[in-house]
């Protein structure tokens, strides 16, 4: 099975595995981030159980950090490989005849996103590893806080508009790579159903209705803050 | 009608070659795209120029031996046809037409519109074939139970004349529905299965080697395609090939 990796085919297949774990990734914490929006509570207790639970801090943790790093180096090593194929370039090249931007600029989307993972990381990852697994603290509490401070440490994060302005640029990247995203996915691993309508439209919702949910989230803390 | 076009002139391999401005005149919207180039030709020979050259073979789309990228699509602005079956009614009087040869790594221009794509051979040496025994008594092929639906499928994916617009039209030069056709047409058949594996695996390793693109399901090969080819043959390869290597290690 090395070699299928190794092939075309196979790097292909892998990134669409790690797509498909990133998507259900951003579903998951779409759905936690939701809750701080109806109830500051629940979130902080969902927020306690995900930041201190050993089977997503010492499993799915290292996972994501891989899928992540996985899709991100893999991506620009296929688009080094994908550019250098062609040594000469169209004196006219009318793309938008037969494919979509999206289709046609992932690598563009890809590294917006990139750059908002940077500041994500920067903003909520890095101090909360450093809390937890350099100063060992894991009581999920910060002093003159009542409970948990996960949502305090939230919304103090949506107080400058410049980086609810970054997000919000951030998530319509994240849609436009999600839109083309989705369906490849499934073509990637020789499944037809990314072509089935019926999926093509989950897709759509998906692409769109998750980022937009998460601009919401953003905004909603800049305003009630 | 009255166009100008602006054609891509190299002198062999090695030329650095450019884009050269010619004008044409009377042409009729009757014509096929490669008879207009022909007007072309011989105006150039008249005038003591050297012709364009570029490939042609049936003009009636089945041999996939014509090319070129016109105004920036693979056979130009039309669907489902090569650029033999491509008329100039597609055009408006006045139009600049840009002419260039197809454009990839492993499609190098051997002189102006014309491209090597003898890549595209060395694939299908690679297990483009069912290596079974036909002399003598070879069954009869209407003996062997296969389904109406495979069949058309079957059919569908060995319509593929090998032009080479898949890679053209494609942001990454990417060979995949070439090969993907190619492969689906035996694995959809009972006398594809018994090589099934080997095929797959050696297509594609040769297809890696040629210096293609990776397929990165932008679709433009597909809409580009003169024959129809759709995407859901890659689909079938990317699964051929798991399968593979799942028998085979």
């Amino acid at each position: 099975m090395s070699g299928f990796f190794n092939s075309s085919i196979g790097r292909k297949y892998a990134m669409a595995l790690s797509a498909f774990f990133l998507m259900f990734f951003l579903l998951q914490h779409f759905a936690i981030n939701i809750l701080s929006v109806f109830s500051p509570d629940t979130f902080n207790e969902v927020s306690h159980f995900m930041g201190t639970n050993p089977l997503i801090q010492y499993a799915m943790q290292p996972i994501l950090i891989f899928a992540v790093i996985y899709h991100f180096v893999m991506g620009f090593v296929l688009e080094i490989k994908n550019k250098s194929s062609r040594d000469v370039k169209y004196a006219k090249n009318h793309g938008a005849a037969n494919s979509t931007w999206m289709s046609r600029n992932m690598i563009y989307s890809g590294l917006v996103i990139l750059a908002f993972i940077a500041l994500h990381f920067i903003d909520f990852w890095f101090p909360e590893i450093n809390t937890k697994f350099i100063q060992g603290d894991w009581s999920g509490t910060l002093e003159g806080v009542e409970g948990y401070r996960y949502f305090e440490e939230l919304q103090h994060k949506f107080v400058e508009p410049w980086r609810v302005g970054a997000y919000i640029i951030a998530f319509v990247l994240l849609a436009l790579h999600l839109l083309h995203g989705f369906t490849s996915a499934f073509q990637s691993i020789g499944s037809t159903a990314g072509r089935k309508q019926t999926m093509k439209n989950m897709g759509k919702a998906y692409s769109i209705l998750i980022p937009l949910g998460f601009v919401i989230i953003a905004l909603f803390h800049h305003f009630n803050h | 009608m009255n166009l100008t076009l602006k054609i891509w002139r190299q002198k062999g391999p090695r030329d650095k070659g450019k884009m050269v401005e010619y004008k044409v005149s009377d042409i009729s919207e009757h014509m096929s795209f490669l008879e207009m180039m022909d007007v072309l030709n011989e105006q150039l020979v008249n005038s003591g120029e050297e012709p364009v050259a570029f490939d042609h073979d049936c003009r009636e789309g089945i041999c996939g031996m014509c090319s070129m990228y016109i105004n920036g699509e693979a056979h130009g602005p039309d669907r489902g046809v090569a650029t033999c079956q491509l008329h100039m009614r597609m055009f408006n009087d006045g139009d600049t037409i840009t002419i260039e040869p197809f454009r990839a790594k492993a499609f190098p221009v051997i002189k102006d519109l014309v491209v090597d794509r003898t890549s595209f051979e060395r694939i299908q040496q690679a297990g483009g074939y069912i290596s079974v025994n036909t002399s003598g008594n070879t069954q009869d092929a209407n003996a062997l139970p296969i389904s109406k639906h495979a069949a058309d499928e079957a059919m569908d994916a060995a319509a593929c004349i090998g032009c080479g617009a898949c890679v053209a039209s494609c942001k990454n030069s990417s060979a995949m529905l070439f090969v993907g056709a190619k492969v689906s047409q035996y694995a959809l058949l009972p006398q594809g299965q018994v090589e099934a594996a080997d095929r797959v695996k050696n297509m594609v390793t040769q297809m890696d080697l040629e210096g293609f693109g990776n397929c990165t399901n932008t679709g433009a090969c597909e809409v580009e395609c003169p024959k129809g080819i759709s995407l859901e043959n890659i689909a079938r390869m990317n699964r051929e090939l798991v399968k593979a290597s799942l028998v085979k290690f």
